[in-house]
């Protein structure tokens, strides 16, 4: 590393402040990137990442401060010259035209709009060769939206690179990655830097930030208050800087399992084109229990959350819910039975995006408590969403702002005050931590836990073994809508759940039953 | 006459590309809006508008072809109004586009009102005429049907070819298409959406004016209220026929027109004796529908088409 303090500065940042009305999104950051260099910015959800990239882009105008590429300053707004810079971003939502092919996309404003001709045979050449050299395989002639989410991550940066970008801009590149594609994704980063690019990475994600950056820098409440080479910081430390205090874990104390909430003995349902459906699964669910279910996505989750929810029937087997065998099974039925539900896709199936935060905050509930003779009764409905924005620390504007204008983590916290509020008996929470900041993934825990110590059975869905094994009392792992049989806390390693998410172990147990 | 009699007859193919002509303009006008991301409802006050606009200026004393130029412009005036409060404002594409029909043809009976205030019956000018192209013309049916047309019949389908090499092989095509699908992307490249889209519209607006000229200079050779009569909503239903893609629109703007010739011809038969005329009349329109819900069922809506663009907004 000693020589990349000698190499050459490609990005300065002076003093660079934004203000969006009353709210500082960044208060006087400065900072130096070199040639060659991976430096991550940390930060929680609104702490000021995104608007500082987007000021270098050219998206945003700082107020005050100014950017220079190459040592020369950037005309402030305008992105055509930060491309012209080498300057090259990839958003966080793909900027991407699904009915174009992959090359389309990428020549897309390469060509000056006067010249008479699109210069295809050069231009595919161009992205065969940089394909090559940074591994980036994907097929020129493709529509992009029939990509998935990593192929698409690929065609973004083959884009920047197409237009000879020399500084990489990557907007929390792996929020949407499977774990594998993200490992594809950081080699693919190495071989750049390896040639000399230099890189600005926007993370939360702790270990990626040890395992690809030499240097971080921590954003809080838009001020830039730490810098950190990688070899003299921890994930601990880190994490403190971020939230600014230090970060505590909810705690899970032993407890003994209370009566089955809910027992699913040989239930089957139908699959959906090709996500697999439930085959012959038993589960039981305990009051005071968290279960987790570990596994990779797409074998079966869906499948079982679905049905718990009430959106799908099985098609073989014994549902049983306290006890009583369940019929007629619906949405509406099993909220009526006490399962609150965390949706997989808070922004989809969770709330309505433009729906305001009080009829988010009753959309379960509107008919059975919020409505009298088929009139709402909105003074009740307001006052609810306003007790679950105090008691639920959702940060927002108020009652009336349209739920898609808060931060994924205030998103959240709303749904899971909706949830809790009814006193569930039985908990769904489906990946409820994705793509949240280490402050907003410790409540969403601790609440959980919360309503664990308060008797209820929670299932705890997700891909990320470490919270996994940090919450649930028992772990069962997923593969191809196969149930494995429940592991106690502490019985399993992480290595051994593995190979059960690999589908190992399952054609034993079928032997030995 | 029978039915394999009239579809073998060069009449009946030359009367389906005339009647395809204004249509393939217009089509392709709003098939450029729409790659860009707008809707333009305004197309059947815009053909109005350009019928009358073509045709009284060479009543006035312009060549037929400035009468053409006159009527072109006229589009891109009402183009810019309804680009403007579409693109920079992000107002309601539906509300303004209708707007803009009722005002266009307010506007054109008014103006006719005010300019000829005394005729009873419009004057006539003197239209396009045929023009045999050589050689071409002398292929057995193909020759009478395609290469005997008027020289606004040929500028028609040379424009579509125009505007397909412009879609596919110009970087502004390019453009174009992708503000249509994603106006993010195009701005993520320095591009402005802003300017893409209002020259679109504008453009279009251009083309559709000139597709109700052809009614006024090529096909009759005067103007009468309502003699647009529809074809400009027809020319929406062909683009979604025609997949977005020029192309199919054309094809799909010499079924329908082929469609209406045969009804025509059909009520002369012997089976047009017995059955109501209205029946006839209805065929194109059922035919047109039947072949959209067949054809378009799989083509790829341009993805931000109605979908007003704001810089810095989430």
């Amino acid at each position: 590393m000693s020589q990349k303090a000698q190499a050459q500065t490609v990005l300065r940042l002076s003093n660079i402040t934004k203000r969006f009305g009353a709210l500082t999104a960044n208060d006087d950051v400065s900072f130096d990137l070199k040639r060659g260099e991976v430096i991550a910015l940390l930060g929680e959800n609104g702490a000021g990442k995104t608007t500082l990239m987007n000021i270098i882009f050219g998206q945003y105008t700082a107020d005050t401060g100014a950017v220079e590429v190459f040592g020369q300053e950037l005309p402030p707004g305008n992105p055509h010259a930060a491309l012209d810079a080498g300057v090259g971003m990839v958003h966080q939502h793909f900027t991407l035209a699904g009915n174009l092919t992959v090359w389309e996309n990428i020549v897309l404003g390469s060509q000056r709009l006067r010249s008479l001709r699109l210069d295809s045979k050069a231009a595919k050449a161009k992205i065969a060769g940089l394909a090559k050299r940074f591994h980036l395989v994907v097929d020129p002639e493709a529509k992009v939206g029939r990509l998935t989410v990593g192929e698409r991550q690929r065609v973004e940066i083959l884009k920047a690179l197409y237009r000879e970008a020399r500084i990489l801009i990557l907007d929390e590149p792996t929020a949407v990655l499977t774990p594998q594609e993200s490992d594809a994704l950081f080699a693919t980063l190495r071989e750049a830097v390896g040639q000399g690019l230099s890189v600005v990475f926007i993370s939360h994600k702790l270990h990626e930030v040890m395992a690809i950056a030499d240097r971080t820098l921590v954003l809080r409440h838009g001020k830039l208050v730490a810098e950190r080479a990688i070899g003299d910081t921890s994930r601990e430390e880190l994490a403190a800087l971020m939230v600014g205090g230090k970060v505590s874990p909810p705690k899970i104390d032993a407890m003994p399992a209370g009566p089955a909430l809910m027992r699913l003995t040989g239930v089957s349902t139908k699959g959906e084109g090709r996500a697999p459906g439930l085959q012959t699964v038993n589960l039981t669910l305990h009051a005071g229990q968290i279960t987790g279910l570990a596994g990779v996505s797409g074998n079966g989750q869906k499948a079982l959350s679905d049905l718990i929810s009430g959106l799908v029937q099985p098609s073989a087997g014994g549902f049983e819910i306290a006890g009583a065998e369940v019929a007629d099974w619906s949405p509406r039925r099993a909220l009526s039975r006490g399962i609150g539900r965390i949706p997989e896709d808070r922004h989809h199936t969770g709330t309505i995006a433009d729906f305001d935060l009080t009829e988010n905050a009753v959309l379960e509930t509107y008919a059975k408590d919020f409505a009298r003779h088929g009139w709402m009764n909105w003074a009740d409905a307001k006052a609810r969403a306003e007790s679950l924005i105090a008691t639920y620390d959702v940060r927002c504007p108020g009652p009336d702002t349209r739920i898609r204008l808060l931060s994924g983590g205030n998103m959240q916290k709303l749904i899971l005050g909706r949830v809790l509020e009814t006193a569930p008996r039985i908990i769904l929470a489906n990946q409820p931590v994705r793509g949240l900041d280490i402050g907003a993934v410790n409540y969403v825990h601790g609440r959980l836990a919360e309503a664990r110590e308060k008797g209820a059975a929670v299932l705890l869905i997700s891909e990320d073994l470490d919270e996994i094994m940090t919450l649930s009392d028992v772990i069962h792992v997923i593969s191809e809508g196969r149930l494995s049989p429940g592991f106690v806390r502490g019985t399993m390693r992480a290595e051994d759940l593995g190979q059960w998410m690999a589908g190992a172990g399952f054609a034993e147990a079928a032997h030995a039953s | 006459m029978d039915f394999f009699d009239i579809l073998t007859s060069a009449a009946f193919w030359a009367a389906a590309i005339r009647i395809a002509s204004p249509l393939i303009f217009a089509t392709l006008g709003e098939l450029i809006c729409e790659r860009a991301g707008v809707l333009n409802l305004g197309i059947e006050g815009i053909m109005v508008a350009g019928a009358f606009a073509g045709w009284i200026a060479v009543y006035m004393g312009l060549p037929l072809w400035g009468g053409v130029a006159v009527a072109f412009l006229t589009g891109m005036g009402f183009g810019l109004l309804h680009g403007t409060l579409s693109v920079p404002f992000g107002l309601s594409q539906h509300v303004v586009g209708i707007g803009l029909t009722l005002l266009a043809t307010s506007l054109t009976f008014y103006t006719y009102r005010v300019v000829l205030p005394e005729v009873s019956s419009p004057p006539k000018i003197e239209a396009f005429q045929p023009f045999e192209i050589p050689l071409l013309s002398d292929i057995p049916l193909l020759g009478p049907a395609l290469f005997s047309q008027t020289p606004l019949t040929y500028a028609a389908f040379i424009m579509a070819a125009l505007v397909a090499f412009v879609l596919y092989r110009t970087p502004l095509g390019l453009a174009v298409r992708a503000a249509g699908e994603s106006p993010s992307a195009v701005a993520a490249q320095g591009l402005s959406v802003t300017a893409i889209r209002m020259g679109a519209v504008i453009v279009g607006s251009g083309f559709m004016a000139v597709g109700g000229a052809f009614l006024t200079l090529s096909a009759f050779d005067s103007f009468f209220f309502d003699m647009v009569n529809g074809r400009g909503w027809i020319c929406i239903a062909l683009v979604v026929f025609g997949a977005w893609k020029p192309g199919k629109a054309v094809l799909g703007a010499i079924l329908f027109a082929a469609f209406d010739a045969l009804q025509i011809r059909l009520q002369q038969t012997t089976i047009g004796a017995v059955v109501p005329y209205q029946l006839f009349l209805m065929m194109p329109y059922l035919l047109s529908i039947l072949a959209l819900v067949l054809m378009s069922r799989r083509a790829e809506v341009p993805a931000a088409l109605m979908v007003p663009f704001n810089k810095g907004e989430r």
